[in-house]
């Protein structure tokens, strides 16, 4: 088991998401960096679905109750292992009674914690990924015990691969033409691919609301299906940017949408960072 | 009939198929005709099929290679679908109390709308409703059908706590909050019934085609079937099935 003595800011249990419910109004969810959740998985020899811990802004402290193997990815929340330092994107050996502690991220917004064989959480519509009201709770609280298989042997890793760290300093993100994108203007166009987009104090695991204002005279459509990674446009002006938990259709023109790349890099910025945006050809 | 479809890529791993930007039952017809087409065609493992009202979406397993090949593909599969009409073999029937005590704002609809309270249920539980699909929360079914004299603009200002469970009107739509949120529909009533449980596959047995009744019912049916569902002894199963 894993105890969590101080959750953090923002932490739940990820996988790769919640596929095969969406017609019933499930969303995804899911790793928001899931280029992070693969990584830590693969370093593992895991499945490239098993469950991690997700910590947002600022990370939790645990301490494991069996021998296993784990590795910390995304995010540098400055992660100590029994107050040593602990290394980033490879693999650490944790005895029983080790407690592992997170700080505040120093670089990217989100950080992820893999362990050999993954967390034990229930499936639910065969996900691990917590979201309410699929799940009880959208968070793991002080004190939960979260479950893993113990892990003895002296664990050899495979892959070498390096970890690309350009998923942090990368501001330039690419997307597709949205299925409204002809009903902009052409200045609305040019101002949207042009303009420096600051990332608004209204983010989460849901949406990325983009600064400043994109003026706007188009009402709404239809409602019409979406997903991650939709970039919205409100008769306001407002550009939202669906995110992992997204809910499955919306009623705002669908401007843009991003590619996987760019969501796994949006999802490691927060309030105030700026990107552009570029159109993926 | 066939439609003039337009297929475009959504995402690296996803195709949107775009019918005219409508509501209608016919319409609906010819999309879940061809969802079903899909869906038999390509096996259910490698991808999955959401409809709305005027759209299907295509999620695919995989990253897409060629996308040319695949909407080739998938105008072959619409050419050839079956031409015979898409037959809803569900109507559901949903138990709601319009009692005052759960219609919260039962009294000022009626003001505002000036018709009666009676009025309102009546129409309201005598049309036969149709379901487009699921969308916005999970199980948050979208009705088509609601009586036009009901018609009537949401709220300027969401009310940030809805039970679970109530029945409400939102400008030309009514629906069911299958569970607790914020939302800016007039309230009418309220229904016992889970629409939707995670604990279940699938979660959520009303499906996009299948058609949907409101049935009133008094405060003390109300609570024996709210004891029925709670104690899992409730059935709930539509009621004309030819399935």
């Amino acid at each position: 088991m894993l105890k969590v003595l101080q959750s953090g800011f923002y932490t739940s249990i990820q996988d790769i998401g919640r596929f095969g419910f969406r017609e019933y109004g499930v969303p995804f969810s899911g790793a928001m960096d899931a280029y992070s959740l693969k990584y830590a998985n693969a370093i593992l020899g895991n499945n490239e679905n098993d469950a991690v811990i997700e910590m947002t802004m600022v990370g939790g402290i645990f301490q494991f109750t069996e021998a296993t193997v784990i590795v910390i990815s995304g995010a540098d929340m400055e992660p100590k292992l029994n107050d040593r330092v602990a290394q980033l994107n490879s693999p650490i050996n944790i005895k029983a009674g080790d407690i592992l502690s997170f700080g505040r991220a120093l670089k990217g917004f989100r950080s992820y914690l893999a362990i050999k064989n993954g967390f034990k959480t229930p499936l639910i519509l065969r996900s691990r990924s917590l979201y309410k009201p699929i799940t009880e709770s959208s968070m793991i609280a002080n004190g939960d015990m979260i479950q893993y298989t113990g892990y003895n042997e002296f664990y050899h890793q495979n892959a070498s691969v390096k970890y690309d760290s350009s998923i942090f300093s990368n501001t330039l993100i690419e997307a597709f033409k949205g299925p409204e994108f002809n009903r902009l203007s052409e200045i609305q166009k040019a101002t949207l691919f042009n303009s420096e987009l600051k990332v608004s104090s209204l983010n989460n695991r849901m949406a990325y609301q983009l600064e400043p204002l994109l003026k706007n005279d188009m009402g709404p459509i239809l409602t019409s299906p979406v997903l991650p990674g939709t970039v919205q446009l409100t008769p306001q002006g407002n550009i939202i940017v669906l995110m992992r938990d997204c809910q499955t259709t919306g009623g705002y023109p669908r401007i843009l949408q991003l590619t996987e790349k760019a969501i796994n890099i949006l999802s490691q910025k927060t309030t105030g960072n700026t990107l552009k945006i570029r159109q993926k050809v | 009939m066939p439609y003039n479809l337009k297929f475009s890529r959504f995402n690296d791993r996803s195709i949107l198929i775009e019918w005219p930007e409508k509501i209608d039952e016919k319409l609906l017809e010819d999309i879940l005709n061809f969802k079903n087409s899909i869906i038999e065609k390509i096996s259910k493992e490698k991808i999955e099929v959401i409809n709305t009202y005027n759209s299907i979406l295509i999620i695919y397993n995989e990253t897409i290679d060629n996308i040319n090949d695949d909407i080739l593909n998938l105008k072959a599969i619409y050419k050839q679908k079956n031409e015979e009409k898409f037959i809803s073999s569900a109507t559901w029937e949903i138990p709601v109390c319009y009692d005052l005590e759960f219609g919260l704002d039962l009294e000022d609809f009626s003001k505002q709308k000036k018709l009666s309270i009676d009025d309102i249920v009546r129409l309201h539980s005598s049309e036969i409703y149709t379901v487009y699909f699921i969308g916005f929360l999970p199980g948050f079914l979208y009705l088509g059908g609601l009586h036009q004299k009901l018609h009537f603009e949401r709220k300027s200002t969401p009310k940030l706590h809805i039970k679970k469970g109530a029945v409400a009107i939102g400008g030309q739509q009514t629906g069911i909050y299958p569970q607790n949120s914020p939302g800016g529909w007039h309230i009418i009533g309220s229904t016992p019934i889970a629409l939707f449980d995670s604990r279940q596959n699938p979660p959520c047995r009303i499906k996009a085609g299948d058609k949907l009744r409101f049935k009133p019912v008094n405060k003390s049916e109300y609570l024996n079937i709210e004891s029925q569902v709670a104690k899992n002894l409730f059935q709930f199963n539509p009621t004309d099935d030819n399935a």
